[in-house]
């Protein structure tokens, strides 16, 4: 496939924290050049004279007013959670203090 | 030992004070039973949309523009992945390379917190991003639990450019933007309820030299003052290392506030890579001149406009202009007690030394104090035209501080006017000479002090009604 496209899947993987084995990771480059490779294919557009947007839809201000609504009931929130403590907190894997923002 | 300085910027992050959360409806409130102030969008359910808060943009153009900030026509959001339980969607909406304010500044002069003067400069503000806070995590002992309520309150970062020099400085800059934060009804900046907390970077180089040395971020700082012990603590730290010639890397270190010293929390191996991209389910926010204006021209008073203010309009001094602006709701304060007060640096002069006493002693917020600024411009009035003198002021306040009763209806009540009447003093002085004649023979010994006793037994027969500048001059004439 197009060799300026410039992709590690090894290190996509690790930042997704997901453990890949060799064979996996090898497919799954080849798949990443592909995709990226079709999406290149807009380089070929000449774009010059056309304004730069930071989205597809030509919208802005979107939003909504300050008022406050009813939230949703907590046990409602909690079922979908794997674990809870006391009825009331979601229970995760003990993570270590300092890595929260 | 070299002679470092010290090169520090701050990362303050200020929630905003509004009714609803930045992407979804649930109440912005603190304290509430955890989750109970949760719904799909703020916890990270597939498939919801999030729509942004226009008050929370409004207040942070705000906030822009009274830290002197540009606001670009043109903002969007922009997803920050990362991963750790506190953010439900592996990613915070956040905003990386075009943020609602940037190229601010603030100025910080005075005195500072060590008591040392400050230079008069300004402090570089890169720029002031929106985005949504994180929940809250509970550490408990073999897992965590995850408190969502916080999860989506709309955040500020601020983030300053590394232009302070010492732990005075840095205590100036966040006292400073506390304090229009405040003003401008952003926030209320509880440290304790977490709407205001800051992350210090601090490095230090050898004096003249232009290149900055390793940075260190500091993290759990939970106070100004801690900030400042920190920042101390840091540069003893930092400049011991770098004289015995250690390498320092770059890392982030926690502050430990009953040792009094930072420890380290983990080693910045490379940097993060947070592969921001547009967030694609918010539209761009685009702002007109005239929309930007418009903003500009509702912008309270800025703190450091008002003391000025007060010094040129009201007579204050620069440190009681100070004292008074320090809070939002004191300058409010004075600001109306000075609107009737005939004398509004005397009405300074007790707000600084009475009431804010009496409310700290008490643990009284001025906006529950029951004296109101008309009763104090009163009660100012009444030593200004002489119908009570400074003396009895004080027990007047007193018993307005107790009962908020009007102080004229306390003069009138207990009969504390003043009494001017030059015959009805001279009754009381005639008294007092004849009651203690030791003391008249040491006065015409020379012992001139001794006139001061006179005036005090005169005060005790009249009850501390008599006008002293009379007695004096009546004392005089009589025992010269």
């Amino acid at each position: 496939m197009s060799g300026k496209v410039n992709i590690d899947a090894g290190y996509v993987a690790q930042l997704a924290r997901l453990e890949l084995d060799d064979e996996t990771r090898a497919r799954l480059q080849h798949d990443l050049e592909e995709i990226l490779g079709y999406i290149e294919q807009l380089d070929e557009l000449d774009v010059s004279g056309i304004e730069p947007t930071a989205h597809a839809a030509a919208l802005s201000n979107v939003w909504r007013e300050d008022v406050a609504g009813q939230p949703f009931a907590r046990d409602v929130m909690l079922k979908n959670a794997p674990a809870v403590i006391d009825d009331e907190l979601v229970k995760v894997p003990k993570v270590l203090p300092s890595e929260e923002m | 030992m070299a002679e470092y300085e010290a090169v520090i910027g701050l990362e303050v992050h200020v929630q905003v004070k509004t009714q609803s959360k930045m992407f979804c409806s649930c109440p912005n409130r603190f304290g509430e039973e955890p989750n109970t102030m949760v719904c799909p969008v703020c916890m990270g359910y597939p498939g919801v949309l999030p729509t942004p808060n226009k008050e929370a943009i409004r207040k942070t153009i705000v906030a822009g523009l009274m830290c002197s900030c540009t606001i670009p026509h043109y903002s969007k959001f922009d997803r920050k992945s990362y991963f750790y339980p506190d953010m439900p969607k592996n990613y915070q909406i956040s905003q990386y390379d075009l943020p609602f304010c940037i190229d601010g500044k603030i100025h910080i002069s005075g005195e500072g917190f060590s008591g040392a003067p400050l230079a008069d400069k300004d402090i570089g503000l890169t720029r002031i991003h929106l985005e949504e806070d994180v929940a809250k995590l509970n550490h408990l002992g073999k897992s965590s639990g995850v408190d969502y309520n916080r999860a989506g309150v709309p955040l500020m970062e601020c983030v300053s450019e590394p232009d302070m020099r010492s732990a005075d400085e840095a205590y100036a800059y966040l006292t400073a933007l506390k304090q229009i934060m405040q003003y401008a009804d952003i926030s209320d900046c509880d440290m304790e309820k977490g709407q205001l907390r800051c992350d210090v970077n601090i490095s230090l180089r050898p004096v003249g030299r232009e290149k900055f040395g390793t940075k260190i971020e500091i993290k759990n700082l939970n106070s100004f003052r801690a900030v400042h012990r920190a920042i101390c603590h840091e540069m003893e730290r930092q400049a011991y290392l770098l004289d015995d010639g250690v390498v320092l890397r770059q890392e982030t270190r926690g502050w430990n506030d009953d040792r009094g010293e930072t420890y380290l929390m983990r080693v910045k191996e490379d940097a993060h890579d947070y592969r921001y991209f547009p967030e694609p389910d918010l539209m761009p926010v685009t702002f007109t001149d005239a929309e930007i204006e418009a903003v500009r021209k509702q912008l309270p008073e800025l703190p450091v406009q008002m003391r000025e203010r007060f010094v040129r309009d009201y007579g204050l001094t620069e440190y009681d202009a100070d004292v008074i602006t320090h809070d939002k709701a004191v300058a409010a304060y004075f600001n109306q007690t000075a609107d009737t007060a005939k004398n509004p640096k005397l009405a300074a002069n007790w707000i600084i030394s009475e009431l804010l006493r009496e409310l700290s002693d008490g643990g009284v917020s001025i906006s529950e104090c029951v004296i109101t600024p008309v009763q104090l411009a009163t009660l100012v009035n009444l030593i200004e035209d002489g119908t009570i003198s400074g003396k009895i002021a004080k027990t007047v306040f007193a018993k307005m501080f107790e009962s908020g009763k009007d102080p004229a209806k306390i003069v009138e009540e207990e009969g504390l006017v003043q009494v001017t009447d030059e015959s009805a003093i001279e009754t009381f002085v005639d008294q007092a000479i004849a009651a203690n004649q030791p003391q008249v023979q040491q006065y015409k010994d020379g012992n001139e002090k001794v006139l001061q006793f006179f005036v005090g037994q005169v005060m005790k027969l009249s009850r501390g009604k008599a006008n002293p500048p009379m007695v004096i001059k009546l004392l005089k004439s009589k025992l010269d």
